[in-house]
């Protein structure tokens, strides 16, 4: 019995008490809304299990099982798995033998880039915005905004001097350029995000610690940067779901070795001329998916309360 | 704040935190290398006495304990080489004649802004790619709003189940805008799409979205706000999260009505985070490019200025006229930007 309460507890059935807790009625109306909002991609994870006959059938197959007879016969297809091994090694030209990819080397590069990238941006924009929070220099504000500027404009107006740089430092098509820009390009987001956290932090611990002779190093490691591991969190999720997904700097500086699987994918779908290929976009999609998903639902309960506390001046 | 504990060096006095010095050397030494080695190795060396007045600036924070700077100074590194060197590049470029595709460049002064502003052809399709941005914009941030604001109120409360229904809203934030894109081309296909089959279902006759500009602007709108609502909910819903709850325990008891509950309690705050939401979608929606390109490639009077800066910086390969029209976007960006922070500083005191 006991074990039973704590299970379903886990799962977030809670006796309705007490302001803001709600029942079974608001919890249906939520899931209602919440499965129409994933439809859309609910259909790209069917898509990824339909045999490719069926991709572009009339009527569109929309489930892979009956629903107990809810859906009509010729609304369903049955599941398999095979576009997701064909996403890895498949046959290239008519009459050949399955030849690999290449798409294991550019989930490795997507992992590799997005996430030494982001870490990067997390560790040098988190110093710079203690720095702006607790050392204002001349000007602060105005150099905020300039930190700012640098996401305003489009992506296309910056990358066409980066290219010129890069072929000139030979480091177009390596893995430092791509991590480099990428990390300049979360810095902004970064440093804006951490400021607000630390700006909220309540400066009297602090202010005792170094009274005591603690060290700024000392302040920073041990006081500040527990209280803002949910704002990290937040700001984590944020900059890996932006890197994750980003395709025209990685489009135009990324060489055959350090593809990322966006770029692969829009070559994978749309070469041969012979028109999208629905199911294999769909498998590369939500094997793509998966990780980011993964990350972004463990560090949920972080993100809500991180958000929070590093934006609501109170 | 922090005491200066050393006294600033002179010119002329050579020590490792003498930056002025730094820069004084490297600067004559990086004119030198340029004009007489060539381009890869002068580089390098440009590089490295950019990396001496780095190391010259470190170490003059560091004597003086300047922490500040100290602790900013990685992060402007990397932004000075991977962003504003070249935004003042092609700041630069914009004031010269050149394509990326020849050799020649010319100075131009501000002809090629003249050209965008002024010139018949270029100038009236600019202003119509503009009005139009204006108009997804309007569009697409609103949209975003209303939704996630609306999702935000029935996440708010605590429910069973809750933190499962939550990510399934998120999803879409996560998925690559390529992928989604392509899929919502299929979705809104007048063939083989699901919403032509079930309004065609109902009307009996075949329904095209995309055939005119009502459709495809309708289509383009949905789909983006479909994918960036939830990073304006998950915004408003930390704020909403944050309100404390014997607030609307002694509102229940006064007999507060729902909505002076809403405006008095609820919104101060959430004013700040709908504001950043504000600011943030704004800037993208300006940049609005890829879904435009993937769904209707400009067609149905769709295009935007950011997916026409494309066509000409990259595929026309007019990249100094492409960088006028970019700086001539960014000034309204800033201006609209400037208008925001100002109208919530301005709320933030009042309140």
């Amino acid at each position: 019995m006991a074990e039973n309460i704590s299970i379903l507890e886990r799962l977030g059935f809670r006796k309705a008490s007490g302001v803001g807790e709600a029942g079974w009625g608001h919890t249906l109306f939520a899931a209602v809304v919440a499965f129409i909002y994933f439809l859309p991609v609910l259909f790209i994870i069917f898509m990824a299990i339909k045999p490719q006959t069926l991709a572009l059938s009339v009527p569109p197959t929309i489930s892979p099982t009956t629903l107990f007879g809810l859906i009509p016969d010729e609304y369903v297809f049955s599941p398999t798995f095979e576009n997701f091994g064909s996403v890895f090694s498949r046959v290239m030209t008519p009459g050949g033998a399955p030849e690999n990819t290449g798409f294991d080397l550019y989930f490795f590069n997507s992992i590799l880039i997005a996430s030494v990238s982001v870490l990067l941006a997390l560790v040098i924009g988190t110093l710079a915005a203690f720095g702006f929070s607790r050392y204002p220099l001349k000007g602060n504000d105005t150099y905020l905004f300039i930190i700012l500027t640098t996401r305003m404009l489009p992506a296309i107006v910056v990358i066409i001097p980066v290219i010129l740089m890069f072929r000139v430092v030979h480091l177009s098509g390596s893995y430092l350029g791509i991590i480099l820009l990428y990390t300049a390009f979360n810095l902004a987001f970064t440093i804006w995000m951490m400021k607000s956290f630390f700006d909220e932090l309540s400066l009297d611990v602090e202010d005792a610690a170094r009274i005591d002779g603690s060290s700024g190093f000392r302040v920073f490691f041990k006081i500040c940067l527990p209280q803002v591991i949910a704002g990290l969190a937040a700001t984590f999720v944020f900059g890996l779901i932006l890197t994750w997904n980003e395709f025209l700097f990685a489009l135009l500086l990324s060489g055959p070795d350090t593809r990322t699987v966006p770029v692969a994918m829009n070559q994978a779908v749309s070469s041969g001329g012979r028109g999208t290929d629905w199911t294999l976009l769909a498998a590369i999609e939500t094997l793509f998916l998966i990780p980011v998903f993964l990350v972004t639902f463990f560090l949920q309960n972080h993100l809500l309360r991180g958000v929070t506390f590093g934006t609501v001046k109170r | 704040m922090t005491a200066v504990t050393a006294p600033a060096p002179t010119l002329f006095n050579v020590a490792p935190e003498n930056w002025k010095l730094a820069i004084l050397v490297g600067l004559v030494v990086a004119v030198a290398a340029v004009s007489t080695l060539p381009a890869a190795v002068s580089f390098w060396i440009v590089g490295a006495m950019v990396a001496m007045v780095a190391l010259s600036f470190v170490v003059n924070a560091f004597r003086r304990k300047y922490y500040g700077g100290l602790l900013v100074a990685p992060a402007i590194a990397v932004l000075f080489v991977m962003n504003i060197f070249p935004l003042l590049w092609s700041l630069g470029l914009s004031f010269f004649a050149y394509q990326s595709n020849q050799q020649s460049i010319r100075f131009v002064g501000l002809y090629n802004y003249q050209k965008v502003l002024t010139n018949e052809l270029a100038a009236e399709a600019n202003w119509h790619a503009l009005t139009n941005t204006a108009m997804f914009v309007v569009f697409t941030v609103a949209a975003q709003m209303i939704t996630g604001f609306l999702l935000a109120m029935l996440f708010a409360k605590q429910f069973p189940l809750r933190k499962y229904l939550l990510i399934m809203v998120l999803t879409p934030m996560m998925l690559s805008v390529v992928a989604a894109g392509v899929f919502f081309s299929y979705y809104y296909d007048p063939t083989f799409g699901i919403l032509s089959h079930v309004i065609g279902g109902i009307t009996g006759e075949q329904f095209i979205l995309m055939d005119n500009k009502v459709g495809a602007v309708a289509g383009i709108v949905f789909a983006d706000a479909w994918m960036w609502s939830p990073f304006v909910m998950l915004l408003v819903l930390a704020g909403l999260v944050s309100v404390p709850k014997y607030l609307y325990e002694a509102a229940a008891i006064d007999r507060v009505s729902m909505w002076r509950r809403f405006w008095t309690i609820t919104f101060p705050y959430i004013r700040g985070l709908l504001m950043l939401a504000l600011l943030f979608r704004t800037i993208e929606a300006f940049k609005l490019a890829d879904l435009v390109y993937i769904l209707t490639r400009g067609g149905n009077d769709t295009l935007t200025i950011s997916y026409h800066l494309i066509r000409i910086a990259n595929e026309q390969n007019k990249t100094s006229e492409g960088a006028a029209i970019s700086y001539l976007m960014l000034f309204m960006v800033i201006v609209l930007t400037n208008l925001y922070l100002y109208l919530a500083n301005r709320r933030n005191q009042g309140a």
